[in-house]
């Protein structure tokens, strides 16, 4: 842990901030995809999402860091993935029990942040090495980035796909009386694989460095 | 760290399942009571919506919609092999879905091509009434859908020919895909929209069709390709 009297310190700072364009969970780590296609139908949904991930990342990454001395070598991964398990399932009961309707649109998949790439890779490649508090930060700014992309995914998919955003009529569609012709690929998952393509293009156009060598 | 002995990994396992399952437990029973009054109010909410009582896509309070259910809506058990009401069971609180697989209080279904394999003896319909006299039923259904049983509801008008709604209340099927979402859950579900005739059963006013019931979308501009010839096939029971 860094000796800095102050409990943000540079690395701490850079923990939060990196993940957000830097070293994007999605962008350039590339983890986590399947859940960025499922549920950013909607942008209520993939608001929920976000929340729901980053708080298991947070939790996920602090616990594991806590007990990172003590884990047995030959059961690291099992020992992460329990965490995560029962972190997942007890955001499951909380949602099912506070946020029914948004749960029941995101059926399965609030389960599936178990198999999320990225609360596993994060748990293994930083909360093993460092301590709590830089855990934490890296956790909330992975989950940021992560939370950018579906977010920027669902609104491109909500607005264009279904003419709304959160629920409100932005572009009113042909089959309800206005012009817009909704544009089906945006519903459809190859639709958010081609938004999250070009977001990608994007980020590396502002920073090449991203590139891979050939 | 360095080789740990045997007894220290297991010890260690050991103790982490011991938090985590008490972590994961005590979150399931604290919460249990909310959730059992969602899925309730859930449930109720369905039946209401499937008989045009309240809008679907609103949001009622708890206290709106446990008032409506109470003043419109009649809960009755159904005796399914001899198609009469029957008292033998509670309907208020029969849980009709663990009746099917408590063999005492179920029967193998018929050959159907919606997959269900076993049904209850008694059913719970909801008569829907308006001062004294019964404007609807509402009769529920399952069927298979593409990765889990679909529970719903269906509410017919007293001519017990004309489909008055259909909702479903519960499924697990992938959220978002091609709107089968929406078609599920929304009000702009292409399955909402096909009102009409059914294959009405004979028979003097009983409440124990077992055909099926077939549902084709409509084929319009409908960006689910897939989906688009796809059967939907649900058993009235």
């Amino acid at each position: 842990m860094s000796a800095t009297p102050s409990i943000v310190g540079k690395k701490e700072r850079e923990a939060l901030i990196d993940p957000l364009f830097n070293n994007n969970p999605i962008a350039l780590q590339v983890l986590g995809i399947c859940s960025a296609l499922a549920v950013t139908t909607k942008v209520e949904t993939a608001l929920v999402m976000s929340v729901a991930l980053t708080v298991v990342l947070m939790g996920s990454n602090v616990a594991v860091s806590l007990i990172r001395d003590r884990i047995p070598n030959s059961i690291r991964i099992v020992v992460q993935l329990t965490i995560i398990a029962s972190l997942v399932i007890v955001t499951d009961q909380v949602l099912k029990a506070f946020l029914f309707d948004v749960s029941k649109q995101l059926s399965v998949f609030v389960g599936l942040i178990i198999t999320n790439c990225i609360v596993m890779g994060r748990a293994e490649a930083y909360a093993m090495q460092n301590g709590p508090v830089s855990s934490l930060f890296d956790a909330v700014g992975n989950g940021l980035g992560y939370s950018l992309v579906l977010i920027l995914v669902a609104f491109f998919r909500e607005l264009l796909g279904g003419g709304k955003l959160l629920g409100f009529v932005i572009l009113p569609l042909a089959t309800e009386g206005g012009w817009y012709n909704p544009n089906g690929l945006m519903v459809l998952a190859p639709g958010a694989f081609f938004l999250i393509g070009i977001f990608i293009w994007v980020l590396r156009t502002w920073k090449p460095d991203q590139i891979e060598a050939d | 760290m360095s080789q740990p002995s045997v007894g220290y990994t297991v010890g260690f396992a050991a103790a982490l399942c011991l938090v985590c399952g008490v972590f994961v437990a005590g979150s399931a029973v604290a919460l249990k009571d909310l959730q059992d009054t969602n899925k309730r109010l859930d449930k109720q909410k369905k039946v209401l919506s499937v008989a045009g009582l309240i809008e679907e896509g609103a949001s009622p309070s708890q206290s709106e919609v446990e008032e409506l259910f109470a003043k419109r809506i009649v809960a009755k058990a159904v005796k399914l092999d001899a198609g009469v009401y029957s008292d033998a069971v509670d309907a208020a609180g029969f849980d009709q879905r663990k009746a099917s697989k408590d063999p005492s209080m179920s029967v193998e279904a018929p050959a159907n091509s919606a997959k269900v394999a076993r049904v209850p003896e008694h059913a719970v319909v909801y008569q829907v009434v308006n001062g004294g006299s019964v404007e609807q039923i509402i009769l529920p259904i399952e069927g298979k859908g593409l990765w889990s049983t679909l529970y719903g509801f269906v509410s017919l008008q007293t001519d017990m020919n004309t489909v008055q709604g259909l909702t479903f209340y519960e499924h697990a099927e992938t959220p978002g895909l091609g709107g089968e979402e929406e078609g599920l859950e929304g009000s702009k579900g292409l399955w909402r929209q096909r009102r009409g005739r059914t294959q009405g059963h004979q028979g003097q006013g009983r409440r124990c069709s077992r055909r099926p019931l077939l549902g084709r979308r409509p084929v319009r501009r409908d960006p689910d390709l897939e989906r688009r010839d796809q059967h939907h096939r649900v058993l009235v029971r």
